[in-house]
């Protein structure tokens, strides 16, 4: 982006220093930072990892767009990449990631299996879909996505963060709701915390 | 080059009487092995008979006649073909079955599966936990009576989609509202204490003495799931005396995605796509091993062309995946992407032939039962000659003047983690990894398929079975699959690339079949069995990566703790086969 983008329309720039100045926003400039310089997640869980390094090598080159920095630990990445099949074994251990990363922080669902359960939606040790624990910004289509598919999902993430206002944005809000995603039970069988009461009803009225 | 061993007519009845009687069902081949003589048996063959090597073990779950059954391969690591033996008993839950462990070592890690999934309990075991999923889980899944949450009928397609087509969501039929069932009487508001890594800790705690009768204090590490050296979603629980290992565990099944149960399921076409997600890296050679088992079953091989078409995608494969490999090799030992992208472009180019053939970079979906999908494009056989005969020798060389003679490879590699033949042997290792340790064995030649028995290459083999070997056996592989690749191009002929009318649901007479090839990872083995219906009534997969995993704890044990990070990269796992 060049200062001609970063100029907010309607303030005149002397012809003199054109190109070296601009008059912005806050947000415009805050979100331009935010947007090239998202930290994915180094994170792979199944097939659609394969295609995310892909994506990150040479032919892809997801350096282009200031993603290059894939981060292992999930307190130095903004965005999580979920690539692959979420298993009820996997699925405390994601939850705990998402809750270690720092606000503003990004879920992207990538491929069938993170968005809906995929091919494997019947296993039954396969949770339908990340969205069902954590929220997801952008879901890719897929099975794999190519790489050029994901390059989409992620310029959609940085859209989005072009269209954010730090005054309504989430991590800057007071009393409302940032507290940690309560991680899933291994028990008999998946057990997620928020939703016992629920289980107990169905189950209850399954009986009668 | 291993020739294949004569074959010679293997009559156990006659040898071991009263021990063994043949399995006369029809479309059974092997031997029924009394339950209570197994291990004098399993002893007998490998010491008297020469059976040293344990491939698979798995069990089936024969609901209607009411019996588990418990089936056996083992072969001779000098080649030939395998024998096959079960033990049959009463089905109960659990059922008992003596632990082959101590004759044959590879088989803890399968005999914990079949303990997992299907209820069958070994005695004599080391170490007998649930190996994919988790500890407090509920039931046997593969069980035949075992049905998921979202289970709608026993045999695909089902009725809701085809042919009416009502389709309607999963969660909104099951019961929970979720892939989720709960057994009787539970209740999910009372807090219960579940504690998923109870037994495992319990189970390396007995290695917390110290034996110097220095009060050293153990320390217990996990590396993973979520790590960047274990190649996806792996964990190995490592206990250490400073920096030294003293034991560990790897766990596995946060991966798991039921591969088997929905194969079962799946009418025997379904499956081709899904064996595409096993191995990620190496679909066409998933394939492969898949179409072989059925087509023994069905009695069909596909025409010469189809046949040769196979071999050639079976074999850039292998180069695909060992460039793979090597570049992920040296991630792991610090060398951070760089050699990766050197691999990944030539990944690349053998990518977009295989998209070409197939429309998917990655999972093909190629093979059919008895040919291929469809025949080569105009274009493709000029772009896979000039890979095989000009591009890829050059940059395999310039690969491996890169790494060869580094320094810290070197100083990394050589003398560590060494795993001896003996032991890559005991341990069911295959592939490059048996290979490295000075075993040239390799299914390729030990047990011809497809045209392979025409094609001249030799079989790679180093002896040291050090990182180091392991590393260099990937460049020596990948000549011989150049090798290879050439004569397939030079040779292929013209003609049709199916043997039968392509059909979506295919005729399987019934019986049982063992069909393996030489995948780039290793023996990646198929055990079907049909009844004679639209789905198999078994589908177990012998995934080289599971397998070779029993062979990681020995070869740490006494290594440094950084050092396992490397030799975890050089068996070269992938973790959609490993916990499928
Ligand atoms: S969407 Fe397809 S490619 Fe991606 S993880 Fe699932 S099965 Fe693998």
């Amino acid at each position: 982006m060049d200062t001609n983008e970063l100029n907010v329309p309607g303030y005149e720039i002397p012809p003199e220093v054109q190109g070296q100045v601009a008059i912005t926003t806050l947000d415009r400039i805050y979100n331009w930072g935010r947007r090239a310089s998202v930290w994915p997640m180094m994170f792979g869980l199944a097939c659609c990892a394969i295609e995310m390094i892909c994506t990150a090598a040479s032919r892809f080159d997801l350096a282009r767009f200031g993603m290059e920095i894939m981060r292992p630990s999930p307190r130095q990445s903004d965005l999580m990449i979920v690539s692959g099949t979420v298993t009820k074994k996997m699925v405390p251990i994601i939850v705990r990631l998402y809750n270690q990363m720092p606000e503003p922080k990004y879920v992207l669902a990538m491929g069938a299996c993170a968005s809906g359960g995929g091919p494997f939606k019947e296993g039954y040790n396969v949770v339908s879909g990340i969205d069902k624990f954590i929220p997801v910004d952008v879901y890719v289509p897929g099975c794999p996505p190519t790489p050029q598919a994901l390059l989409n999902g992620l310029m959609k993430i940085q859209e989005k963060i072009t269209g954010e206002h730090w005054r309504n944005s989430r991590w800057y809000q007071k009393g409302r709701d940032l507290a940690e995603i309560p991680i899933p039970i291994l028990g008999p069988d998946l057990i997620d915390p928020r939703k016992v009461e629920e289980y107990h009803r169905r189950l209850a009225e399954s009986e009668a | 080059m291993t020739a294949p061993a004569p074959v010679e007519t293997l009559d156990l009845a006659a040898r071991f009487p009263g021990w063994v009687t043949p399995d006369s069902r029809p479309g059974y081949s092997g031997w029924i092995v009394e339950k209570d003589k197994l291990l004098d048996f399993a002893r007998a063959l490998r010491d008297d008979l020469g059976y040293d090597y344990l491939s698979s073990v798995t069990g089936v779950d024969y609901l209607p006649e009411g019996k588990m059954e418990v089936v056996y391969h083992a072969y001779k690591t000098t080649g030939g073909p395998g024998v096959n033996f079960k033990v049959q008993v009463e089905r109960r839950d659990p059922v008992e079955v003596p632990s082959l462990v101590s004759i044959y070592p590879g088989a803890e890690f399968q005999e914990r599966e079949a303990w997992d999934l299907l209820g069958i309990k070994f005695t004599g075991h080391p170490d007998l936990r649930r190996i994919l999923m988790w500890e407090d889980f509920a039931g046997h899944p593969l069980r035949k009576d075992w049905r998921e949450a979202y289970f709608e009928e026993e045999f695909k397609p089902f009725k809701s989609r085809w042919p009416e087509g009502k389709f309607q969501m999963a969660e909104d039929k099951a019961r929970l509202g979720d892939n989720l069932s709960f057994p009787a009487g539970f209740d999910p508001r009372k807090k219960t204490d579940f504690d998923p890594e109870k037994a495992l800790y319990e189970a390396l705690r007995q290695y917390q003495k110290t034996e110097s009768g220095l009060e050293t204090e153990h320390l217990l590490v996990n590396i993973g799931p979520h790590h960047p050296s274990t190649h996806g979603v792996f964990r190995v629980a490592v206990v250490l005396d400073g920096e030294t290992i003293v034991n560990l565990k790897p766990v596995m099944g946060y991966l798991h995605r039921n591969h088997e149960k929905i194969g079962e399921r799946n009418t025997f076409l379904m499956n081709m796509p899904y064996t595409d997600r096993l191995d990620y890296l190496t679909s066409m050679s998933n394939n492969f091993g898949y179409a072989l088992a059925v087509e023994k079953l069905m009695g069909i091989t596909p025409p010469e062309r189809a046949e040769y078409i196979r071999v050639m995608m079976a074999e850039l494969t292998r180069i695909a995946n060992h460039v793979w490999a090597i570049g992920f090799l040296l991630n792991d030992l610090g060398a951070y992407f760089t050699p990766m992208l050197y691999a990944q472009e030539e990944r690349e180019l053998i990518l977009d032939i295989f998209e070409a053939v197939s429309g998917s970079r990655m999972m093909c979906n190629y093979f059919r039962f008895g040919g291929v999908a469809r025949d080569l494009p105009d274009g493709v056989l000029e772009k896979v000659r000039d890979l095989a005969f000009d591009r890829l020798p050059r940059k395999v060389d310039e690969l491996e003047n890169l790494l060869a003679d580094n320094e810290i490879i070197r100083a990394r590699g050589i003398g560590q983690g060494v795993l001896t033949a003996e032991d890559a042997i005991r341990y069911s290792t295959s592939g490059p990894l048996l290979r490295a340790s000075g075993i040239p064995y390799d299914v390729r030649r030990a047990e011809p398929y497809s045209i392979y028995d025409r094609l001249e290459f030799d079989v790679a083999c180093r002896p040291n079975g050090d990182i180091y070997d392991r590393m260099m056996i990937r460049f020596d592989e990948i000549r011989q699959s150049l090798r290879i690749i050439q004569q397939t191009v030079k040779q292929i002929p013209a003609g049709p690339i199916m043997a039968v009318k392509p059909a979506y649901q295919v005729r399987v007479p019934p019986g049982e079949a063992y069909g393996r090839v030489e995948g780039p990872k290793g023996e990646l083995g198929f055990y079907i069995v049909s009844t004679g219906k639209s789905s198999p009534w078994r589908y177990h997969v012998r995934a080289p990566s599971f397998i070779n995993l029993t062979a990681f704890g020995p070869m740490c044990v006494g290594q440094k703790i950084a050092d396992l990070v490397a030799i975890l990269g050089s068996i070269d796992i992938v973790l959609g086969e490993c916990d499928r």
